[in-house]
């Protein structure tokens, strides 16, 4: 016999009709005024000034127009294509490890499992200590000659790689422990996600009889849309973005083969040359942008309204 | 299209910004009698610290109606920029201390600081140092701390038991280290882990391509002489033949610092290419082992052009927001550090490996044993400034790319050019002529 | 259950052992400390550590402790309620105002903060170098993050709720504060717990905005402890684990709080 999973269609996103205009007046824009004063006055007035400097030899103490220079300077870095590179295979890395593994892990933790409470506990662990921490804590263990990893590896009789030395693994090696950090955010939003999902749907579909995998796939995941959404939108933007992880494990090396469009800036910035990374900055803005707004309005339109 | 014009914006906020600066600073009435409270600005790690608390103890001892508080600095990449950017906002602490040289150069020192050149201590400054706290219009820092060497540290155990002297040209440092690699000892450390330490071989040969051409510093600076042409490719082609003839440890890649200071001191490495101020790293972590360490310069291909390469300690200064009844203050406390008692002090917190820069300060009496290796360079003048105290040219990769040269990524033609290119951006923010 | 036992043991190799490594190294003297490894330490200075660290430059982690503290409740309370707010507008409402929201949201997402610019802007109203000043900052730059959470979770939230409470004579803030904001608990609690934690852990905002040792952050600490010459790991570790500690300790006590959300259910019929 074939079993009917009874989960109601999903509604499609309600309009305001003319019937809720009264409920218009209960959902007032002035909500938004404090949030919008601050966002004006600490975050766009600053930033639009910055905006003019990135047209300028800045070093801090004067400023010298010279339109765009900076931007044309920027892109003939010899290592901004590897930069370029190196930006979107960490945050495609970073980002999808962390919604895929992130998910399963928090169906996982939001089933009657053991230890829940303490695994929920230990997973979001990483996320509490500082990056630098993490970094040298990492740098460490990973150490080739001393580090534990390679230590336990050769107890089963490999040998382990450079994991932070070798020029073509490097990058990859800091986006493991990226993840590692990151996935108790992604977990923790993702919990919170699946348990507002009312628990009617579950128990209506296991009466009649749906499987693990059916409720995951026609139940779980549609309501969960939103967190899945923030999660990819958050994770890929912290991603491209990201470089502080690098900097502190290996300054974008060996050499140059860790180095990403924000460890580029970052060493633009510590030498001094102040207009140079504004523009560079920008220019991360702009391509940032162009990924995530596309991105977030395809994302957003496929919300389920419950 | 080149007028330097300060923009409306800045010079409006930026004025501003100092009279708000200058009222919050304002000090306690007139008179020489009334309490003054200044502030210090200085890293807050442990030698910077301890040298802070001691300095600023004995000083209130010695004048008691002045308080000196401490305020933290900002460390590593970021020291630099939160130095710049509180001179230029107006809020830098009454007195700090921050490099001199080509970082000196970068604080636009005859807008911001305040002159000391009618100090009562400018006159002990050797001229060297002179040079590297001064612009065309006046002296502006006091040293604290003595100079440093950049060349190679050696375990005198290894050199001994194996009948070994110290090398005086390039050729016979590849032999004496193929001599200790084939006794089992790793002959050359090197600890990219760290990557500051991949450029030493390169800023410390500087005296050597000054020996060969001794205007190549203002070359540079002008955009004649480049490092992938002779004799500064040499640099580059060193860095890469140690790697290339396996002279090194074989956890070069990762091995940090204070790994390879523990080597060369306990003996495992036979040499080290390092600045001599890490003797105090060695000091804390194999206290035993402090003077099996001695000193060489990095040898030239000849014999004849081998120099010892220096650094110059850092320096305090005075940003003009300091004024009145504190700017008093302040200078009393430089001076103070300059004394007899703030000299002892200084050989005390911050152990020399180098000759100090003032006539006012003697080296006391237990300095490490590599200080003695270095003293003959000194007396007979075979020593020249690093690059970064004669020329404001350094590009920003420079780690980076010895990195890829040390370990053999790269070229050392390769590398040099890149370097080249790198270094082009920094001269053009500071808008120099030729570029 | 076997899931269940497997999950304990993947998870203590691959969470716990690194925070074994920061204890371990926590616990070591200067040289060995330099070593970075699991070797058995030559003698155990645990507590000399801790108290080294904590006398450090007159006790000024504690100190830092104190100003990390209010910083982070004042700027997390702030941000809660004000993205809340924003978030659940706008996505009840197809309101003229909503695109500039939501270009406000995404870009304070991307677009990292203008330092020199705001140091300006804030001497120009008197508040740099003041812990207000910096709770105002901190909580700017979080609130994108919030909101992008809260906008998405209101929608988990039915609105025939919102009818029935203003057909029972509910005014706006009465429908928000009253029947909205209690039943968004789980997602406040995340967000509550990821900013404290950001706020707390953020070392480069409190260094440019309110330098000075008496505004020290525990952030700032760690630099006590390193230097391009000399590293006390040991120091480092202790300080590590000192300031890991007010977030784990809050990260616990809120853990409880979102189980409890589980089995209450998110909405009751």
């Amino acid at each position: 016999m074939t079993t009917i999973i009874a989960v109601p269609k999903a509604p499609s996103k309600r309009r305001l009709g003319p019937d809720l205009n009264r409920l218009r007046f209960h959902y007032p824009q002035w909500f938004f005024i404090p949030a919008m004063v601050l966002f004006v006055v600490f975050f766009a007035v600053p930033t639009f000034a910055s905006l003019y400097f990135s047209l300028t030899r800045w070093t801090l103490f004067d400023a010298q127009f010279i339109g765009i220079d900076n931007f044309v300077n920027f892109f003939k870095d010899p290592q901004l294509s590897q930069g370029f590179v190196h930006t979107f295979i960490y945050g495609v890395v970073t980002s999808l490890a962390k919604v895929v593994l992130g998910f399963f892990i928090a169906v996982f933790l939001t089933s009657p499992v053991l230890g829940r409470g303490y695994l929920r506990a230990v997973v979001f662990f990483p996320v509490l200590v500082s990056t630098v921490g993490i970094g040298l804590t990492f740098k460490s263990l990973l150490d080739p000659f001393h580090g534990i990893v390679n230590g336990a590896l050769s107890a089963f009789g490999i040998q382990g790689p450079g994991w932070l030395t070798d020029p073509n693994g490097a990058l990859l090696t800091v986006a493991a422990v990226d993840i590692w950090k990151g996935l108790g955010v992604a977990v923790l939003i993702f919990i919170a996600g699946i348990v507002a999902i009312p628990q009617e749907y579950f128990e209506a579909a296991r009466v009649d009889g749906a499987n693990t995998w059916m409720i995951l796939r026609r139940i779980t995941i549609p309501l969960s849309y939103p967190a899945i959404t923030t999660v990819v939108i958050l994770s890929l933007i912290g991603g491209l973005r990201s470089f502080d992880l690098i900097w502190t494990m290996t300054s974008g090396g060996p050499g140059f083969t860790s180095d990403v469009i924000g460890s580029v800036i970052y060493k633009m910035y510590q030498a001094g040359f102040y207009g140079l990374s504004t523009a560079g900055n920008v220019i991360l803005i702009v391509v940032v942008a162009a990924i995530l707004v596309p991105l977030s309005r395809f994302l957003t339109r496929r919300e389920v309204d419950l | 299209m080149n007028s330097h014009s300060k923009t409306r914006i800045t010079a409006v906020i930026g004025a501003a910004a100092i009279v708000a600066a200058s009222l919050a600073a304002c000090s306690a009435g007139g008179g020489g009698d009334a309490k003054v409270t200044i502030s210090y600005l200085t890293g807050t790690d442990v030698t910077n610290a301890t040298m802070a608390h001691d300095l600023i103890a004995a000083f209130e001892k010695q004048n008691p109606n002045i308080t000196v508080k401490l305020d933290a600095a900002a460390a590593g990449g970021s020291a630099d920029n939160d130095v710049k950017t509180k001179l230029s906002t107006g809020t830098m602490s009454d007195v700090f201390f921050y490099n001199s040289g080509s970082l000196f150069q970068a604080l636009n020192a005859d807008t911001k600081l305040v002159d000391l050149s009618d100090q009562p201590w400018a006159k002990s400054l050797t001229s060297d140092f002179k040079k590297t706290v001064s612009t065309k219009k006046g002296l502006y820092g006091g040293p604290l701390g003595a100079s440093l060497g950049g060349g190679v540290l050696y375990n005198y155990g290894v050199y001994k038991k194996l009948g070994l002297s110290v090398p005086k040209d390039w050729k016979e440092f590849i032999s004496n280290s193929e001599a200790i690699k084939a006794a089992g000892i790793t002959p050359i450390e090197a600890t990219y882990g760290d990557t500051w330490t991949s450029q030493i071989i390169i800023l410390a040969d500087y005296a050597n391509i000054e020996a060969q051409q001794p205007n190549w510093a203002a070359d540079y600076t002008a955009n004649k002489a480049k490092y992938s042409d002779q004799p500064a490719l040499t640099s580059f082609q060193h860095l890469s033949e140690i790697h290339e003839k396996g002279l090194l440890n074989a956890d070069f890649a990762s091995a940090t610092n204070a790994q390879g200071l523990k080597a060369v001191a306990e003996g495992t490495a036979g040499q080290y290419p390092m600045l001599s101020a890490l003797i105090s790293t060695i000091q804390q972590n194999s206290p035993d082992h402090v003077n099996d360490v001695g000193f060489f310069p990095l040898p030239a291909d000849k014999a004849s052009d081998t120099q010892l390469t220096v650094w110059q300690p850092s320096a305090l200064y005075i940003p003009r927001t300091t004024t009145g009844a504190k700017l008093d203050a302040a200078k009393k406390f430089i001076a103070f550090a300059l004394s007899k008692k703030g000299c002892e002090l200084q050989g005390k917190d911050l152990p020399p490996s180098g000759p100090f820069v003032t006539s006012l300060c003697a080296l006391p009496s237990n300095v490490p044993a590599l200080l003695k290796d270095m003293t003959p360079y000194f007396a007979s003048k075979k020593t020249a400034p690093a690059l970064e105290f004669l020329s404001p040219v350094k590009g920003p990769n420079l780690e980076a790319i010895c990195v890829q040269v040390g370990e053999g990524i790269t070229s050392p033609k390769d590398g040099a050019a890149l370097y080249d290119e790198d270094v082009k951006k920094q001269a053009q923010q500071l808008g120099l002529k030729g570029w | 259950m076997v899931a269940g036992t497997v999950a304990i043991g993947v998870s203590v190799v691959v969470f716990l052992v690194p925070f074994a490594f920061i204890l371990w190294q926590a616990l070591k003297n200067k040289s060995d400390s330099a070593e970075l490894n699991f070797a058995w330490p030559s003698q155990f200075v645990g507590w000399q550590n801790l108290v080294e660290v904590l006398t450090y430059n007159d006790n000024m982690i504690l100190r830092a402790f104190v100003n990390s503290l209010v910083l982070t409740v004042l700027s997390v309370s702030i941000m809660v309620v004000l993205a809340a707010m924003t978030g659940y507008v706008l996505q009840r409402r197809r309101g003229r105002w909503n695109p500039v929201m939501n270009f406000f949201v995404l870009a304070g997402l991307i677009v990292p903060p203008a330092v020199v610019p705001t140091i300006w802007l804030l001497q120009g109203l008197g508040l740099f170098k003041t812990l207000p000043g910096l709770v105002l900052i901190e909580a700017t730059y979080g609130l994108a993050f919030c909101v992008l959470l809260f906008r998405a979770f209101v929608a988990a939230i039915p609105r025939e709720l919102d009818e029935a409470a203003v057909i029972d004579g509910a005014g706006p803030l009465r429908l928000f504060f009253s029947v909205i904001f209690p039943l968004l608990r789980p997602v406040i609690i995340t967000v509550v717990v990821v900013q404290s934690v950001a706020v707390f852990n953020d070392f480069a905002n409190p260094l440019y905005f309110t330098p000075g040792l008496d505004n020290a952050t525990v952030q700032l600490t760690l630099f006590n402890f390193q230097t391009q010459t000399l590293s006390q790991y040991n120091l480092l570790f202790m300080d590590i684990l000192l300031i890991t500690i007010p977030p784990l300790v809050m990260y616990i006590f809120f853990n409880r709080q979102i189980v409890a959300g589980v089995t209450s259910g998110a909405v009751k019929g």
